[in-house]
């Protein structure tokens, strides 16, 4: 047996040992890796930014904890974004595990700028069937949520003034992991015109670039280096920025690995076709 | 009857629907929004029958000495989960039933999609080989994207550009054809259904 | 980091550790971590359905006298026949309300969304070379699909086209793949990183 054909039949477990030791590194090594903006993910920025203090726009945590990797860090910085420039924001949840990521993460947000639930945001908690209730959504919010998730009625809430459904809102900035973002596009965009801007998984994003061209969706953030960049572009850092080094390593040794099996496929290939 | 009554609703209610689409007035406005408004009702009683049905085989492994450790992890999980959120108040940051939901369910749902980096290491290495020219073109698309992420030096402007392209282009162009093509087999699943010809949802007799 | 804080990380961090057994094998560790995950989780969805849906929707429309919602309360409950061999057939009515509105309000939206825009956005404007790129790029990706006729000749030229615009988005779908499940694992690195520090009083 030749090194080439050890190398093909390598056992899994190393690899997953290599994986193991290259991502412990910069936990150890600290580092910095620059990251390059993309103008999907600023104009989702420069729409938060260009709100004045006390207008409103409709935040969708619609993921649970299996993409909260990617996708919490973008939910940190939009609404560290928000709530340092007044605006006011409302939250709703159609998935049913965000809805205790968005509670958990809304108390911390607003304990940190002293924002209180009612008056600078409304958190609308969870219903099923995200399609129906965005076309709910877009006729009235209090139809779909006659209460926000702490049992207030809406009409009691001085955040929700004058607003009546999602056109009454800036738009729509979703951060989801599944096919919510479709829903959002079709019954959202598709029905009422509404502008939308997803923030979705590195899985997912690859997707949506066409409803980026169409002018379906105005802005995407996409996984953990739209997340990034978007914390480079708000000047909030939290994991996104953290995660880059430990990206840059693992893409790295992923790559090394699919090296080394070409060349060890094309050195065994010529020698098994003699 | 009992069939032929839902077939008939769905196609009336179906035509009522595209209709309402085309007319722009309050009443079709407000027969839209309630509708919706009660297919959300419906799917709410929905909902609780995938909770019973879990409950059920939870509780039925309990006599089988062999699954009855596990069966009563899940029972233990659920109704701590229950017994700390009787009440709304209950359900807020900072309580008891929160925490259980950070420290238990998030760390092991993300963890256990964490393992994916490891699977799809090992996938790279095993399966991703320019074996033919459709692979060697996947292949290449696939480095170039995953490169974006390591700094080049003078290098890294232009790989960024390359992946900027390889996205808003080829990906675009694909993905496009793909979504048109899902839209078109959506679109006339849904009119088979209104029509009748669709009729798996309706159960068996 | 309180102590308080400190017990329930460090719960967190030996569940965590569980769950990454699994790589070395499955195990009963990894087992009871799964199944706990199941019961939590239902758990919790059974609360947030009973306190912000059923609550919201069903009991206080009918304390505020919404009578004619009793209708889709009635099909809910319909629902819960289901699994009855005699009385399944009445959840038909409830599955065919929700299948018709549903399917009704859809196709309008689908043909707009995922058929008009998108060929208007590849068509117009049309300039440049990028644009006709995209055109070749989605005309051919979508005669690669049709499998009525043989691949050959002209045909199978433009499907070749269209198969190789198809590999290049697929290849852009698994680096970001890549980039998206290494994140996943960071992240609990990060996590156990930060609870070993505040551990040890960092």
């Amino acid at each position: 047996m030749t090194i080439w054909d050890r190398i093909m039949n390598l056992d899994r477990r190393w690899i997953y040992l290599c994986i193991a030791v290259v991502v412990i590194i910069p936990a150890v090594v600290s580092f910095k890796v620059p990251v390059a903006t993309t103008p999907e993910v600023k104009k989702v920025f420069d729409f938060v930014d260009k709100m004045q203090p006390g207008e409103c726009f409709y935040l969708g945590i619609d993921y649970d904890p299996s993409a909260l990797a990617e996708l919490d860090p973008m939910t940190y910085a939009i609404l560290n974004q928000a709530f340092s420039k007044d605006l006011k924001v409302i939250i709703g949840c159609l998935s049913q595990f965000g809805v205790g990521m968005a509670e958990t993460r809304l108390a911390e947000m607003s304990a940190k700028y002293g924002k209180k639930s009612g008056e600078d945001y409304c958190f609308l908690g969870y219903r099923p069937y995200p399609a129906i209730c965005i076309l709910t959504m877009g006729v009235d919010f209090r139809v779909t949520f006659p209460l926000d998730y702490y049992g207030v009625p809406l009409d009691s809430l001085p955040v929700m003034n004058g607003i009546k459904n999602l056109m009454d809102v800036k738009g729509v900035v979703d951060i989801t992991a599944g096919n919510v973002a479709d829903f959002w596009i079709t019954y959202g965009n598709g029905r009422f015109g509404f502008p939308v801007a997803l923030g979705v998984t590195g899985v997912m994003s690859a997707d949506y670039y066409q409803y980026l061209q169409s002018g379906q969706i105005f802005g995407l953030i996409s996984g953990i280096k739209g997340a990034a960049e978007y914390e480079e572009l708000s000047g909030f850092e939290t994991t996104g920025m953290e995660s880059i080094p430990y990206q840059t390593l693992s893409h790295a040794v992923i790559l090394l690995f699919i090296i080394i099996s070409n060349v060890g496929y094309f050195a065994t290939r010529g020698r098994k076709g003699k | 009857m009992k069939k032929q009554i839902p077939i008939y609703f769905v196609l009336v209610s179906g035509i009522v629907m595209i209709i309402q689409y085309f007319i722009p007035s309050e009443e079709s406005e407000w027969l839209f929004t309630y509708a919706n408004d009660w297919v959300i009702v419906i799917g709410i009683f929905a909902l609780a029958l995938g909770i019973w049905s879990l409950l059920r085989s939870e509780f039925k492994k309990l006599k089988n000495p062999k699954e009855a450790f596990y069966a009563g992890t899940v029972l233990f999980g659920y109704f701590i989960m229950v017994f700390t959120a009787l009440t709304r108040e209950g359900r807020e940051a900072g309580t008891l039933h929160m925490n259980l939901f950070n420290n238990i369910l998030i760390p092991i749902q993300a963890t256990i999609f964490a393992l994916l980096a490891f699977y799809i290491a090992s996938a790279a290495y095993r399966a991703f080989r320019a074996r033919t020219v459709l692979a060697t073109i996947l292949l290449l698309a696939a480095f170039i994207v995953m490169l974006r992420l390591i700094p080049l030096g003078p290098l890294s402007a232009i790989n960024q550009t390359a992946v900027g392209w390889i996205l808003a282009v080829p990906n675009m162009a694909a993905k496009r054809a793909i979504t048109m093509g899902v839209g078109l087999g959506a679109i006339a699943t849904c009119i088979k259904i209104i029509l009748g010809i669709e009729r798996t949802y309706l159960g068996h007799d | 980091m309180t102590t308080a804080e400190l017990l329930w990380n460090t719960l967190a961090a030996i569940l965590t550790l569980c769950v990454f057994s699994f790589l070395i094998k499955d195990n009963p560790f990894y087992k009871f971590a799964e199944r706990l995950v199941a019961g939590v989780a239902a758990g919790f969805w059974t609360m947030l359905l009973y306190h912000t849906n059923f609550h919201d929707k069903v009991v206080l429309t009918m304390q505020n006298g919404q009578w004619a919602y009793i209708i889709p309360i009635l099909l809910g409950i319909g629902m819960w026949t289901r699994f009855s061999k005699n009385y399944a057939w009445m959840s038909r009515f409830s599955i065919a309300f929700y299948m018709g509105i549903s399917t009704g309000v859809s196709i309008p939206v689908f043909m707009y969304t995922n058929i008009f825009k998108q060929v208007s956005a590849t068509m117009i404007p049309f300039d440049g070379t990028v644009n006709v790129l995209v055109i070749i790029g989605v005309l051919c990706s979508l005669f690669y699909f049709f499998f009525s006729k043989a691949h050959t000749g002209t045909f199978g030229l433009v499907s070749r086209i269209g198969i190789y615009t198809l590999m290049i988005g697929f290849g852009a779908g698994f680096g970001m793949t890549v980039m998206g499940r290494v994140a996943l694992l960071v992240q609990r690195v990060i996590f156990m990183k930060d609870y070993f520090i505040g551990l040890f009083g960092g």
